[in-house]
């Protein structure tokens, strides 16, 4: 048989380029992650977004007085029981920041979270089903993409009051359609693939070809969607709450602070300083970490052709 | 293509129906005494029953619904809880004003957003290229509302005190009456702005030069500024025209937090007040004009596309 | 070799021609030395990765992204182009020396009208007036047989035909009236009769407007109808180089002749023989002669250093320490037997009345077909002539038809889904793409242990050795078990395509043109093993192509189908020494072939493989 003798040169092919070792493989967003942390962009995101996160959650632990308490004039200058300075109601800036962290961190998570299981599934089942159903659920999406996350959460406000559940679950089914019209395109892609077909030729469930032969081909998209969400998330949240329609006063909560203290902006700036730097530099770490996962999607993509 | 436009305008006027219902919805139709829920529980009985007489809440959901509809369509955009004037009347200096801010970052943002990202596009790969993406990636990860803030710190209090902090134009004055005041807030939204159109712009322009096309126009020795301009950025701009009308579109509502940062005369700080007061009215007015605005510009984004692609202008439908 | 005047310089000359990667300055292609004379057509033959393409562009002063020109130099009409300035390269480019591209889909502007792609390369060239211009315009293109009205000038590119677009390609390139033209495998994706017509158009103004041409093609029988020198590409470097006749009948190199063994052979007299293992990427290639490792005639010398150059009088020179006692081997006309036939048995699988339709174009017309048990039968037609929609309707991807398929006597239901676990087994689907038809996200081992555990449940124990067993069928070691798709090469993965399908033991195999994207070679290994497979295993293949060479080498009966309906079936032999349709006979006039070619044999219905002529219209 001319053709019987195993192929001498498999075992010399050479592998595909900057692949991960297989072990890594077998889970692709594993896979992608890797490759991402070699980024020096997504290593200094990380970074930044570590040290915020840390900020926010070990904060309280460490404030030197309580948010609420009164500690000298208001909107003075840093002194020495008030790092900072006060306040417009004379309280420790300093303390009042490192409290007012968590609130927007676990807004934002749990707003993402809901956005994205939402629009995962609907996505995935448009782009799989087609026809009707797909055409149903992406006109449902565009009413509910009409309008823009905040003006939709305020909306609801406006009829049940501040309320931070329903802050999250506005941001979140306002978070869905987009997510829903990104996997359904990325899916989409899959689902016209050849192994698909192949999947449905040898009569594999349906769950089974969702879940096993498009999902995880879709988690590159799914990340960078992740990314973004949280990123959006965290502006939006912090922009309810800059609006008062967050957490309530006399908590402390960075978007509610740099509303508190805008007033007095020229005379004492740190009140709105410290909140500022601490909402941008977490957007921009997000932000680096979402893009040196698309970068390490694209590259990883580039070696299945 | 009028089969395929006169499709997607039906498609459009659905759409803004099922906002309209959703926004009457979420306002007046869920469970409980909507107007006790509205006003809280300390308001006075008179005002409740003041505010169930203008909702209609005595009568069934359905013809709340089309009262309501009706109403805004024949321009009675209802009377607002709070100052008991009419909506219309409240709106009318109003939009203008908004609309003024968002045509000037617009109109500003749009050109230099696309020359910017062709430049780091033309550019690619060196120190400039490097700068200028992260620069726009680090605009693009800020909330509006941080970009304006900063902005005013800069500019207005302490490093320089060049510009008003906040906009006090007069109650009846119009935008373009004052326009320093315009300034901060029109910069705010450009910044916002810009960094997503060029970076689309970019990463097409990238894409264009590397194209086969591209490649054939410089293999027949056409000289490069032709290849640039006549091969290169029509097809290059085509992504960069959507995502600037869907920009377009995502400033009718980003310009909510930036005019209560500037505390701007207009749409945005209007609805803010009105949710505050619980003017449903007024918030149902609002909320429906804004998304109105939001469905039409990205209805002329899908037909610019059409438009500006060869082959989908010519496809027969 | 040449017979240019000694006054004027050639046309092409190249010496010594290097090219590396930017980074790692591994070679892509190396020593390269070309030379054309005015009118002469040098075909430049090779397989994915031989690094023809990227000689063919260097001609032009272009390498693509990731390589840079490490050393010798390449001369056009004696100016060297690495010394020339930039405005002097871009003289050169489109006035003296064209481009044919490979995609005429991409290489074509589609936001810009064909009229103005025309008439750009003429304002930037040909200095002529705008009269003289239009003139030249509609001359060229009726050289090509198309229109030259306002209207067809207006289209874009999107409006026209493959064919159409690829003769506004050629007559770009030849409207400014080159010197030099480089044609970049200009007919690949096009349909054989639109193939032939190209070819035929090519030939025609080289000759007529006395252009050197470089062909850059893998099909050597393309090359054998179209060069006057033919050169041979390997891992970057030219092997063997040659008149046409002295390279097809009688080569010297190893390569060369495996490689002409392997494309089939339209008169089939032989079989196809496939070369083992594959090429070495950049950067991987040994210090001795790079085909040493798949060479059977390789000595200890062979693996130490490349071979130099070896004149063997004539114009013919070869890169091989084994040059002398190659010559004792004939050409492409030698070789094994065809195959042996196989004892067929009863109908297994039965198309009945078939009509099928996309949404609510109707495709395919009153279909019957049979497949007998061991038998193979091939599906013939062009693009657009159903034969994948009728595989589809087979394997049950395509529901929306009317009429019977049948398995044995049992009917099936249209769709899959509706099938029985058992019908779904007895006919597996091999597709066309071997790049998309694997799960990128799955090892091997894990898409053919789900493929076991589906069609035989129970047995998880032993599943690693079953898998072993299912590769080494198909000559795959178990070390690919845990490979990843993207690192195989395309014919690993059509192998593994190909376990896949087998390892459900299924009746009949489906192949749907699932050696279209392959090179020659491991084309010809891939039919290899499925001859082979039809001897031990006794399956029915279900054989779709549109090359009717490679039928020849495989089945036993053909059905020829055009425009949805079957228009005559037969035993290959009959249908190819005496076909009864017009359509037919017309398919094989238009097929290249290399025997033809060489005036060795002829082709039932036409005389040495010219088409039909360019033809008049524009119509396809």
């Amino acid at each position: 048989m001319t053709s019987g003798a195993i192929d001498p040169s498999f075992a010399s092919a050479p592998a595909a380029p900057a692949a991960p070792p297989s072990r890594l493989r077998r889970r692709q967003w594993l896979a992608t992650l890797a490759v991402a942390l070699k980024l020096t962009r997504t290593r200094i995101g990380l970074v930044i977004v570590t040290v915020i996160v840390l900020i926010a959650i070990l904060g309280p632990l460490f404030a030197p007085h309580s948010p609420t308490a009164f500690v000298g004039i208001p909107n003075s200058g840093p002194s020495s029981h008030a790092l900072f300075g006060t306040d417009q109601l004379g309280r420790d800036v300093w303390s009042r920041f490192l409290h007012g962290g968590i609130s927007v961190i676990w807004l934002a998570v749990a707003s993402t979270a809901v956005g994205i299981v939402l629009g995962l599934i609907v996505g995935l089942a448009a782009a799989y089903a087609g026809g009707a159903v797909d055409e149903t659920l992406m006109r449902i999406c565009d009413v509910f993409l009409a309008f823009p996350p905040i003006v939709f959460a305020l909306l609801l406000i406006s009829a049940f009051g501040p309320n931070l559940l329903l802050l999250v679950l506005t941001v979140g089914i306002s978070h869905a359609p987009r997510v829903a019209r990104v996997m359904r395109g990325a899916a989409l892609q899959v689902v016209e693939r050849d192994f698909v077909k192949a999947a449905e030729a040898v009569g594999e469930s349906r769950w089974r070809i969702l879940f096993g032969e498009l999902l995880p081909n879709v988690t590159s998209p799914l990340l960078v969607e992740i990314g973004l969400r949280l990123t959006y998330s965290i502006a939006i949240v912090a922009g309810l709450s800059f609006l008062g329609f967050g957490l309530q006063p006399p908590h402390a909560d960075w978007g509610l602070m740099i509303n508190e203290n805008r007033l007095a902006i020229a005379v004492q700036p740190w009140g709105v300083l410290l909140p500022v730097l601490a909402i941008a530099l977490l957007t921009v770490g997000t932000n680096l970490i979402t893009d040196g996962i698309a970068r390490a999607a694209i590259g990883l993509d580039r070696g299945d052709s | 293509m009028t089969k395929f436009l006169v499709r997607r305008i039906l498609l459009g006027i659905l759409t803004l129906f099922a906002v309209s219902v959703i926004v009457f919805v979420a306002t007046q139709a869920l469970p409980g005494n909507a107007a006790r829920a509205i006003l809280g529980k300390d308001a006075t009985p008179a005002r409740v029953h003041a505010l169930e007489r203008q909702l209609h809440l005595n009568e069934s959901v359905f013809s709340q619904f089309t009262h309501w509809l009706g109403g805004i369509l024949t321009g009675n955009l209802g009377t607002s809880a709070a100052t008991q004037e009419p909506v219309s009347q409240l709106l009318s200096g109003r939009i203008a004003n908004s609309a003024f801010l968002v045509i000037v970052s617009a109109v500003i943002a749009i050109p230099l957003s696309i020359a910017f990202g062709s430049w780091l596009a033309v550019k690619r790969d060196t120190a400039v290229d490097y700068v200028g993406s992260t620069v726009s990636l680090v605009f693009a990860s800020l909330p509006e509302f941080v970009i304006g803030i900063a902005l005013v710190l800069v500019f207005a209090t302490s490093v320089f005190h060049v510009l008003p902090a906040v906009s006090l134009i007069p109650p009846g004055d119009h935008a373009w009456d004052h326009l320093n005041a315009v300034i901060l807030p029109a910069a705010t939204l450009i910044l916002a702005v810009t960094p997503y159109i060029s970076r689309i712009m970019r990463g097409s322009m990238v894409e264009v030069l590397e194209s086969d096309y591209v490649t054939m126009a410089r293999l027949k020795g056409l000289p490069e500024r032709t290849v640039i301009v006549r091969h290169a950025v029509p097809n290059a701009i085509v992504p960069a025209i959507q995502v600037s009308a869907l920009q377009l579109a995502w400033m009718a509502g980003g310009i909510v937090l930036v005019e209560v940062v500037f505390s701007f005369p207009g749409v945005g700080a209007l609805l803010v007040d009105a949710v505050g007061n619980r003017d449903v009215p007024t918030v149902q007015a609002l909320a429906l004009i804004i998304a109105a605005v939001y469905v039409v510009l990205n209805l002329a984004a899908d037909v610019l596309t059409i438009l500006v692609t060869p082959r989908l202008r010519t496809a027969e439908r | 070799m040449s017979t240019q005047l000694a006054s004027a310089p050639s046309p092409v000359q190249v010496h010594n021609l290097r090219i590396v990667l930017v980074g790692s300055r591994a070679d892509i292609v190396d020593e390269i030395v070309i030379d054309i004379s005015p009118g002469e057509v040098l075909g430049l033959v090779g397989e994915s990765g031989s690094g023809k393409t990227t000689v063919g562009m260097a001609l032009l002063g272009y390498t693509r992204r990731g390589g840079v020109v490490d050393g010798g130099e390449v001369l056009i009409e004696g100016a060297n182009l690495a010394e020339l300035r930039d405005a002097q390269l871009r003289k050169i480019r489109g006035g003296v020396i064209s481009y044919i591209p490979q995609d005429p889909g991409t290489a074509l502007n589609p936001a810009l009208r064909i009229g103005t792609q025309l008439s750009e390369m003429l304002e930037a060239h040909a200095g002529l007036s705008e009269a003289d211009r239009e003139a030249r315009i509609s001359e060229t293109l009726s050289e090509v047989a198309l229109p030259s009205d306002r209207d067809f000038l207006r289209r874009y590119p999107h409006q026209l035909s493959g064919g159409q677009q690829q003769r506004v390609a050629i007559a770009m390139a030849f409207a400014s009236r080159p010197h030099v033209i480089v044609c970049d495998e200009p007919t690949t994706g096009l349909d054989v009769t639109t193939q032939a017509r190209v070819l035929e158009t090519v030939k025609d103004l080289c000759r007529s407007h006395r252009v050197a041409a470089l062909y850059v093609s893998h099909d050597l029988a393309v090359v054998a109808e179209l060069a006057d020198r033919v050169a041979v590409m390997y891992a970057g470097r030219i092997v063997e180089s040659g008149t046409r006749d002295q390279l097809f009948s009688a080569p010297r190199h190893p390569y060369t002749q495996r490689l002409l063994r392997a494309v089939p052979d339209l008169a089939g007299k032989r079989a196809v023989v496939g070369i083992p293992g594959r090429a070495p990427q950049p950067g991987h290639r040994p210090s001795g002669c790079f085909f040493e490792p798949r060479c059977t005639l390789a000595e200890e010398r062979c693996g130490q250093e490349f071979p130099p150059v070896s004149d063997l009088g004539s114009g013919h020179a070869v890169r091989c320490y084994r040059a002398a006692d190659t010559a004792a081997k004939a050409g492409v006309t030698d070789g094994a037997a065809a195959a042996p036939a196989i004892d067929i048995g009863e109908a297994v699988l039965t198309v009945h009345e078939l009509n099928a339709r996309h949404g609510s174009n109707q495709v395919l017309f009153d279909v019957n077909l049979t497949v007998a048990r061991h038998e193979c039968l091939a599906l013939v037609g062009e693009s657009g002539s159903g034969k994948t929609t009728l595989a589809r309707c087979v394997a049950g991807l395509h529901k929306n038809y009317t009429g019977q398929v049948s398995l044995a006597g049992t009917v099936l239901a249209p769709s899959a889904r509706g099938r029985t676990s058992d019908a779904r087994r007895q006919i597996q689907y091999v597709f066309q793409n071997p790049y998309a038809s694997l799960n990128p996200r799955r090892t091997v081992g894990q898409t053919i242990a789900r493929q076991l555990e589906l069609f035989f449940p129970g047995g998880r124990r032993d599943i690693g050795t079953r898998v072993a067993a299912c590769l080494e069928r198909v000559s795959l070691p178990d070390t690919a078990i845990n490979r990843f798709p993207d690192q195989l090469s395309g014919g690993e993965r059509q192998r593994v395509a190909i376990a896949r399908a087998l390892a459900a033991e299924p009746a009949v195999l489906v192949c749907d043109e699932i050696t279209s994207a392959l090179d020659v070679s491991v084309q010809a290994a891939i039919i290899d093993l499925l001859r082979d497979l039809r001897q031990e295993v006794g399956l029915s293949i279900l054989f779709i192509t549109h090359n009717l060479a490679l039928i020849r080498t495989i089945a036993d009966r053909v059905c020829v189908m055009t425009g949805g309906r079957i228009v005559e079936t037969g035993a290959t032999e009959t249908v190819f020494e005496s076909p009864s349709a017009d359509y037919t006979r017309q398919l094989l006039a238009n097929t290249p072939s290399i025997e033809a070619a060489l005036g060795e044999v002829a082709v039932a219905g036409a005389g040495s493989g010219s088409g039909s002529g360019s033809g008049s219209g524009s119509g396809e």
